[in-house]
């Protein structure tokens, strides 16, 4: 009994430093930049406006797709909307917006001062389901091709040189 | 110059102590009672030129030598004096010198502080404790070296990241540094006690005040890493489960279930090898703390530039270390025949150590996790304050109880004649949560149930107290480290339940009115300073109902080198509450985002982690008058 309990404990620790030395050569750094050029999952997210869900299958729809990641809360959100607003006028682009960890009053708010420029609008209260986007703070903002494949991630909030860069890349400049 | 001075002086630190294995080998082997003069003169010399090698560093730090690869990477010109001189431990190379320095201290002071020991003990001890020094000096020459030197010398140095130059995290490392590296002696004079079955209650007698100091500075430097957290980060909290911390956390349960053992090891000669094992884990998890932070497997805010490399050195000796170690105590392991009561003293503080295996397991489990599941599962997972909320905190509960009655407990044998005493303590609790419940209107079962475990402890520490004034009998120490845990989690609790925080985006000009409080961002001013530009937000918060007007001044810094934005809470601390006040700019607009947070009872958190640790060196004190 004491030799296998002798032996297990020995296990236990070999197990431990495997997994250490395994982890020191995997890349830790976490940088969604890396999931430009990798195709989006398929991700259910809860609409905006009432119970369903929806696929991010379904924007395969869309030519072009630009998923923005917005609070009512959030300073730069503020900000980067008129560019929103302008990208509304895109023909080939449908703007998602994902509203993030927010109160729906708020948000509602929000896009009645502002404006609205999302063609669907949906909304992830506890912010889990965007982690599976790649995002890690809003705003953040991602283009998708028809195949779903993301050409480009915006950190932070949109500039003028993002908006130009949007229009560049879906052929509309 | 420094360059080469340095190094030479690590060189000969490497002679040093293999010069010190040597003869202490000798010393073993041979009849005589007592240990070679030589032995204590090699050491005190080996202590002097560890100092002397730091003090190189400083140097080179003090006038920008940037002909040190390290000093040009971390300092700079404009930089203040003062944290210049802490940018020297504020770096990955330059806090391994300090490694060096307080492993060879406490070697040099363990050994001529602990003369009434047996000789061959105390030898031993030396031998391993100079076997970590050679390890962490290798480890400094073949990988971190400070002293490399730079050609051609630029003329400027990078700087030293902004968040880091702040008064409490200067004194930060140090502090922690003696608490865990100062626990690698205790790991060396177990190893020596299982070597040479010194198994007596006389070893617990040899390392309890080594256990008591690293236990009172790993307590200190983590408060003083809270406050910075607190003051710099921004956002009001002051514990962030960050794995770093937790790694700081984990050899703090093992001291702790450790200094309370030993009491049981020195009055009842009992739990010999459970105290064996608690000195063993606590270095082991220490090294293994330093192993994660260094290698750069976590990221956080203490992640310093990762190499790889560096990872497999330390990996290296943790795994010599752990296998080392497992296997004397595997082979020396045999089993205790006394009887333990369960209703005894001794009980009581096993219960302790439970709960302290308890959180470390939790802590741990919730550190390493992410690890495993990525390497195993190749997700990306972290473990936040939920878990550590829900897992830990309804257990504080039960462990402030226990906390209360167990010094209450007699060894060997108790009989619980006080049942009443304890009933009425708890209906007193009851009381004060209920009236606190009635005037300020507090929430959730579990904290109240917090509120009601912490006041019990609190009650029964201080009839401790006034009974002990009474007959004149003192264990003030104790007495005073465990009230001064039950007001930190009581304080704790109650700023947890009371705290308020409201976000607004604010114009210059602009009021925003809340509860009883109005808020006005007046105006912002510009300033240059010697090494950054500060926009300086003044903003006048009114409290209608007191009719209180306070004016606080939070900071956006702008700093040159390298260049860096950080923002500056501006925190009205008194003894009832603190209101903390961030803002931030908003990206081409003309508002702020103000954050504004009333925190109560906040300057009584630190006060009890301070009078905690002053009941720690207490008994220090207490225990060298003894002797």
């Amino acid at each position: 009994m004491q030799k296998l309990i002798k032996s297990i404990i020995t296990i236990i620790f070999i197990f431990i430093i495997m997994i250490f030395y395994i982890s020191l050569g995997k890349d830790n750094s976490y940088d969604t930049v890396n999931l430009v050029g990798k195709k989006l999952d398929s991700i259910e997210i809860q609409s905006f406006n009432n119970e369903k869900f929806v696929n991010t299958k379904s924007f395969k729809d869309n030519s072009f797709t630009l998923i923005n990641f917005w609070a009512s809360w959030c300073g730069p959100c503020r900000a980067e909307h008129p560019i929103l607003m302008n990208l509304k006028e895109s023909k080939s682009l449908i703007l998602v917006g994902v509203n993030f960890k927010d109160k729906k009053k708020n948000a509602k708010n929000f896009l009645e001062d502002l404006g609205n420029p999302y063609g669907i609008l949906l909304k992830d209260e506890s912010g889990k389901k965007s982690i599976n986007f790649g995002i890690y703070g809003i705003p953040e903002s991602i283009l998708l091709n028809k195949e779903l494949v993301i050409i480009e991630k915006f950190v932070g909030p949109l500039v003028e040189e993002d908006y130009e860069k949007i229009l560049e890349e879906i052929g509309e400049k | 110059m420094l360059s080469n001075l340095g190094n030479i002086l690590l060189f000969s630190k490497v002679l040093l102590s293999l010069t010190i294995i040597y003869f202490s080998y000798q010393c073993i082997k041979s009849s005589r009672e007592i240990i070679f003069k030589k032995i204590y003169q090699i050491s005190l010399l080996q202590s002097t030129l560890v100092l002397g090698c730091f003090f190189t560093l400083i140097a080179a730090y003090v006038v920008s030598d940037f002909s040190l690869i390290n000093v040009y990477q971390n300092s700079h010109t404009a930089k203040p004096l003062f944290y210049k001189i802490s940018g020297t431990w504020g770096n990955h190379e330059g806090s391994l010198l300090l490694w060096i320095i307080i492993l060879t201290l406490f070697s040099f002071l363990f050994l001529i502080y602990n003369n009434n020991h047996p000789k061959n003990y105390r030898l031993y001890t030396l031998i391993i404790q100079n076997i970590l020094i050679l390890g962490f000096l290798f480890f400094i020459l073949f990988n971190s070296n400070p002293f490399l030197s730079l050609s051609p010398i630029p003329k400027e140095g990078l700087g030293l990241n902004p968040i880091l130059q702040d008064p409490a995290l200067a004194i930060h490392p140090p502090l922690l540094y003696l608490g865990f590296v100062g626990s690698s002696i205790y790991f060396s004079a177990a190893i020596a006690s299982l070597i040479t079955n010194y198994s007596e209650k006389s070893f617990a007698f040899s390392i309890k005040n080594w256990v008591l100091i690293s236990w009172g500075f790993q307590t200190l430097g983590i408060l003083v890493g809270s406050i910075w957290a607190y003051y710099e980060l921004g956002w009001g909290g002051f514990w962030f489960w960050d794995p770093v911390e937790n790694a700081s956390l984990l050899p703090w349960f093992a001291m702790t279930a450790l200094l309370h053992s030993l009491l049981v090891l020195e009055k009842r000669n009992l739990l010999y090898f459970w105290v064996i094992v608690l000195c063993l884990i606590t270095f082991t998890l220490s090294v293994t703390g330093t192993f994660l932070v260094r290698s750069g497997i976590l990221n956080s805010v203490h992640t310093f530039a990762s190499d790889p490399s560096r990872g497999i050195y330390i990996l290296s000796f943790l795994s010599v270390m752990i296998f080392g170690s497992l296997f004397l105590l595997l082979n020396k392991y045999r089993k205790e025949n006394k009887l333990i009561y369960s209703n005894s003293k001794e009980t009581f503080v096993l219960i302790n150590n439970w709960f302290m295996m308890f959180y470390l397991l939790t802590v741990l489990v919730g550190t390493l996790y992410p690890i495993f599941t990525d390497v195993l599962t190749n997700n990306k997972i972290s473990v936040g304050p939920p878990f550590y909320n829900t897992v830990i905190l309804p257990v504080v509960v039960i462990f402030l109880f226990f906390m209360a009655i167990g010094p209450k407990a007699k060894w060997v044998k108790n009989r619980f004649d006080n049942l009443g005493y304890f009933a009425l303590l708890l209906f007193l609790a009851l009381v004060v949560n209920f009236s606190i419940i009635y005037f300020f209107k507090s929430s959730t079962i579990l904290s109240n149930l917090v509120i009601i475990s912490s006041l019990f402890l609190i009650l029964s520490s201080f009839f401790d107290l006034v009974n002990s004034i009474l007959k004149s009998r003192f264990d003030l120490a104790r007495t005073i480290s465990h009230i001064s845990f039950g007001f930190l989690v009581l304080f704790i609790g109650l700023n947890h339940n009371f705290s308020i925080e409201k976000d607004f985006n604010m114009k210059v000009g602009e009021v925003k009115s809340f509860d009883n409080y109005e808020i006005q961002l007046q105006n912002l001013e510009l300033k240059t300073y010697n090494n950054y530009k500060a926009i300086i937000g003044n903003l006048k918060i009114k409290n209608i109902l007191l009719k209180e007007e306070r004016t606080l001044n939070p900071e956006i810094r702008i700093y040159d080198n390298p260049e860096t934005l950080t923002y500056e809470a501006a925190i009205k601390t008194n003894l009832i509450k603190d209101y903390y006040l961030t803002m931030s700019n908003i990206d081409r607009s003309e508002f702020y985002n103000i954050k504004f947070q009333k925190k109560p009872l906040m300057i009584w958190i630190w006060i009890s982690v301070a009078m905690l640790v002053f009941g720690g060196f207490l008994r220090i004190f207490k225990n060298a008058k003894i002797n």
